[in-house]
């Protein structure tokens, strides 16, 4: 008989009924999505509903000198027009520090700049219409006189700092950490290889297809504020905007319906909806702001643009002593709300040289704010620079030592069985599974016959390289993120069940759902848990007034923290149901169990009462049961990590690329990639949010970049010109796992949102270098471009 | 026409518009610079095309005019007078797209979902012209549609299921 109770999942030596857990289920919520019937902000219909659009800074840093909105104010269907003062009399300014990031500093950010624009695209004005068009109409008409002021780009002349954007600040330093352990040093002195490299990583965008969205409905009467958003983390937002906007939590409602792609751009508080749910108060009527997609790519944030050097110190055997790190990155002219700017740095410190057991390791970071738009967490955060850093120089060092990449990888990744492990900056690792991936990997794709082809398709001049990139990631956190750092973000996440009298089960989860499949495997996890077939199941998220508090989707934490309290809920849902039954059958309740929908005799399987029945009996005839007992067919549950500070995953991802020397075109031939998150909920989907993931890192590695000029403008800023990876360019990729659920909770699951984008971008990069081998060119340089490329095999 | 730009309020010309939406026809005073797009969502309701970039690239608009697939945010509303457009809203509820449909809930070749009526429209255009498509081809002709979060494998297989079945229920 299978055991469905309480044990975990992954209990050893126990055959546990996973139920839908591990199956590719399609996803029920997709099916209005197919047929366009979806709900996004856009969406929804409002009466008396009003369109807010924005006069932004058409200058990287100026000062405002006059600002006349009179003949705006004037045009057809202008319903207001207001300045930054005028905002800021509903909406209090902001500071994003965080207490944990020792010595972060950012000055206050206002949802409308008043009198000095930081960076291109600052909104410095709004104007409500009744339209959209008539709001941009007006928008032509507004007078502003400018007085340019001196605009830093470039990090290193604002490290530098000869000219200070904040005065206040002193200089131009957002955060800065330095780590050492205490024998760098000596491990570099005694190393036999010594291997260094700098490299540069350009800025990039989310570019999520719905573009940022907010809907924010004041009603004067209740003193009520509903936000219809498109966002990541609706219980965090309804903190920030009531304590913003100075009106009490309780009166604050966040619904975020369907959400058009996220990817970390969606979970930052952006001035221009802040202002919009502020105009929604002031004018007592709904407002709506829809960024456009030129307003996404010059105000949503943008990631990345770090310079990094790091240096290996190696044995002649092959084994690597140590890393060095110096990473510089610039984030714009303030730190982002609430999460800070400071975390990406702090990444990059914190995981370089992640999958290897070096016992030495030094790392610094500085942030540095310039006069371009603000950056912040974008998927991987850190991660996509901290695993190029690593296999880009691993590589270097392997080719010095004269050592095949793999086999190099293979001597110095932390062995299978020494966990738990601590990691020379910090971390602790509970149990990952480096080795056990690399040789996955490397059966999976044929390594050895592709080095072959390689060999001899270099003699007749086709050069193609093959890259690995072994990575590290953090998923699940605990409070140690952000809560300890006294952001009210939450690191728990709860569920709620509910047995309905149809027999069907409703689940309220405090996860969101971006697409990634939230609500599909929650159905999947309650309907095992509770045990009915998963078209009973219901889930509903995305809405404060509704679920459990909770902090949404960030950090590849949604299916292994919400995941968890959904389990935990469903199995008590199961036994509050099991102890109704009791009662309606006067059997004896270690004899029951529910199988199918239907309470069934545990050994033999029989059918002895249907959860609809069991509904109809608790919920509309109570008076047969029992005086003193009361059926409780609503249960709430919620879980949050906190044996470790982030249940750590591993995967190895390898790719192979063809480079054309003549024109630095690189064509992607196939991705592989092996990936522990743990227990796999559903293979499907996990393997597509895998492959969107290492799509978005192709992009990072190849196409993608936020060009400015040294004016502070950026010129590349239209879906025209921002290339991302279309289906032509990209490979079949080919995922598989190795799966170590965590222990620490019954589900076993760990996050996968992110790895695709921490090591693509590694692989890729590595690749292309492995290809050029022969010219003894490197690129190191993100997105390689066919200009770097040429650059690097000095034909140009 | 008057063409001042800039004036405010010549910007609010309408013409009287009649074409068939999803079989039903329908005759509305458009706002001459008003897209196709917008004209489906704001005044039909229709919002199943989407707007993700207003200037023809990312594909989530694509609707069909008169049989081909068109970027509605291209199209201006007042140009469609006398054509015949499909919408998703449309194809779903005639069954035409039920296997692609199909193919793409079981291979969960959607995430968001944002992307995925201009998918379906540019996947169908594609199926309807060359029944053949080779796996290459279909990634050569879905290139104008982004979609952001599948990295486009499942949705690449998902057509070609639909184009081998639906060349085995020709034969």
């Amino acid at each position: 008989m299978n055991a469905r109770a309480e044990l975990p999942l992954h209990a050893p030596g126990t055959a546990v009924d996973k139920g839908y857990i591990g199956q590719s289920v399609p996803r029920p919520n997709a099916k209005r999505l197919l047929q366009g019937r979806g709900a996004y902000v856009d969406d929804l219909r409002f009466p008396q509903l009003a369109h807010v659009v924005f006069f932004r800074s058409p200058y990287a840093h100026a000062r405002l000198k006059r600002l006349d909105l009179s003949r705006a104010a004037a045009q057809p269907g202008v319903i207001a027009v207001f300045d930054g003062r005028a905002v800021a009399q509903y909406c209090k300014p902001w500071v994003a520090v965080l207490g944990h990031l020792k010595g972060i500093k950012s000055p206050p950010q206002f949802a409308i700049a008043i009198e000095r624009a930081c960076c291109q695209g600052e909104a410095m004005a709004a104007i409500v219409a009744e339209s959209r068009a008539q709001g941009e109409d007006a928008l032509q008409l507004v007078e502003a006189e400018w007085e340019e002021l001196p605009v830093v780009c470039d990090m290193e002349e604002s490290l530098a700092g000869k000219y200070v954007i904040h005065p206040a600040l002193g200089d131009n330093i957002c955060f800065e950490r330095k780590f050492s352990t205490d024998a760098v040093d000596a491990a570099f002195a005694k190393a036999d290889v010594v291997a260094e490299e700098t490299y540069t990583f350009g800025r990039h965008t989310g570019v999520t297809l719905e573009s940022r969205s907010i809907l924010a409905d004041y009603n004067a009467a209740e003193q009520t504020l509903t936000v219809y958003q498109s966002t990541q983390a609706p219980h965090m937002m309804q903190d920030i905007f009531s304590r913003h906007l100075d009106i009490p939590e309780a009166n604050v409602r966040v619904i975020c319906k369907d959400v058009g792609g996220s990817f970390g751009i969606k979970v930052h508080v952006y001035p221009d909806e802040m202002a919009t749910a502020a105009i929604s108060v002031m004018l007592r009527r709904p407002v709506k702001f829809v960024a456009d997609r030129l307003e996404s790519f010059l105000t949503d944030i943008h990631a990345r643009e770090h310079k990094a050097r790091v240096r290996i110190a190696c044995t002649k055997e092959g084994e690597i002593l140590a890393f060095e790190l110096w990473d510089l990155t610039a984030i714009g002219p303030y730190s982002v709300y609430p999460r800070t700017s400071g975390i990406e740095g702090n990444q990059v410190v914190n995981l370089t040289g992640g999958p290897y057991k070096h016992q030495q390791y030094r790392g610094q970071t500085q942030v540095v704010f310039t006069n371009k738009n603000v950056s912040c967490q974008y998927r991987g955060v850190g991660h996509p620079i901290a695993v190029a850093l690593t296999e880009g120089i691993v590589d270097v060092a392997a080719e010095q030592l004269g050592l095949d990449p793999a086999e190099f990888r293979r001597r110095n990744l932390i062995p299978d069985d020494a966990y738990p492990y601590s990691f020379p900056s910090g971390l602790k690792f509970e149990q990952l599974s480096h080795h056990q991936s690399l040789d996955k990997l490397l059966a999976l794709m044929d390594y050895a016959k592709l080095r072959t082809e390689q060999a001899a398709l270099r003699k007749l001049g086709v050069y193609r390289g093959i890259g690995l990139a072994a990575m590290i990631e953090v998923t699940n956190p605990s409070p140690a993120f952000y809560g300890v750092g006294g952001a009210r973000i939450s690191a728990q996440d709860g569920a709620t069940l509910r047995l309905d009298p149809t027999g069907m089960v409703t689940c309220l989860a405090s996860v969101t759902e971006q697409g990634q499949g939230t609500e599909g495997v929650f159905a999947q996890i309650a309907a095992s848990a509770v045990g009915v077939t998963i078209d009973k199941v219901r889930v509903i998220t995305g809405d404060t007034g509704v679920t459990p508090y909770g902090g949404g989707t960030w950090a590849s934490r949604g299916a292994g923290i919400g995941g968890e309290a959904v389990l935990q809920a469903g199995r008590a849902l199961r036994s509050n149901i099991l102890d109704v039954a009791t009662h309606i059958l006067g059997a004896n309740r270690g004899e029951l169990d529910i199988v199918g929908n239907e309470v069934v005799n545990r050994l033999s399987l029989e059918s002895k009462l249907t959860l609809a029945e069991l509904g109809r009996v608790a919920y509309f005839r109570p008076d047969t049961l029992p005086q003193k007992f009361q059926s409780e067919l609503t249960v709430t549950r919620h879980y949050t990590p906190r044996d470790y500070g982030f249940t750590f995953t591993n995967g190895i991802q390898a790719c192979l690329v063809e480079v054309d020397v003549e024109t630095g075109f690189v064509k992607l031939l196939k991705h592989w990639c092996v990936e522990d998150c743990g227990t796999v909920i559903n293979p499907m989907l996990v393997d597509e949010q895998l492959r969107g993931g290492i799509v978005q890192g192709i992009g990072a590695a190849l196409f993608e970049e936020c060009l400015y000029s040294e004016e502070g403008q950026l010129m590349n800023g239209s879906m025209v010109d921002y290339l991302v990876p279309l289906s032509a360019e990209m490979p079949d990729i080919v995922v598989a796992h190795v799966e170590t659920p965590t222990k620490q909770s019954d589900l076993g699951a760990k996050g996968a949102g992110e790895a695709g984008t921490a090591g693509a971008p590694a692989a890729v990069m590595n690749a292309i270098n492995d290809a050029l081998r022969p010219f003894k060119a490197r690129v190191t340089a993100q997105p390689a471009t066919p200009q770097r490329i040429l650059e690097a095999l000095g034909k140009i | 026409m008057n063409a001042t730009w800039g004036h405010a309020s010549n910007m609010d010309e309408t013409l009287l518009t009649t074409l068939t939406v999803n079989g039903r026809t329908v005759t509305r005073r458009i706002s001459a610079r008003q897209h196709l797009s917008d004209f489906l969502r704001d005044e039909l309701g229709l919002t199943g095309a989407h707007t993700g970039c207003e200037h023809g690239v990312c594909g989530a608009c694509t609707v069909r005019v008169d049989g081909l697939a068109v970027r509605g945010c291209l199209m201006l509303a007042v140009q469609a007078d006398g054509c015949k457009v499909d919408t998703i809203e449309g194809l779903s509820d005639s069954g035409e797209i039920a296997d692609l449909q199909g193919a793409f809930h079981r291979r969960n070749a959607l995430q968001c979902g944002f992307c995925t009526p201009g998918m379906l429209m540019s996947a169908q255009e594609l199926l309807s012209s060359r029944p053949d498509a080779k796996r290459d081809e279909i990634r050569a002709h879905m290139s104008g549609n982004y979609c952001r979060c599948t990295g486009y494998h499942a949705i690449v297989d998902a057509i070609e299921e639909v184009a081998a079945s639906r060349r085995e229920g020709r034969k």
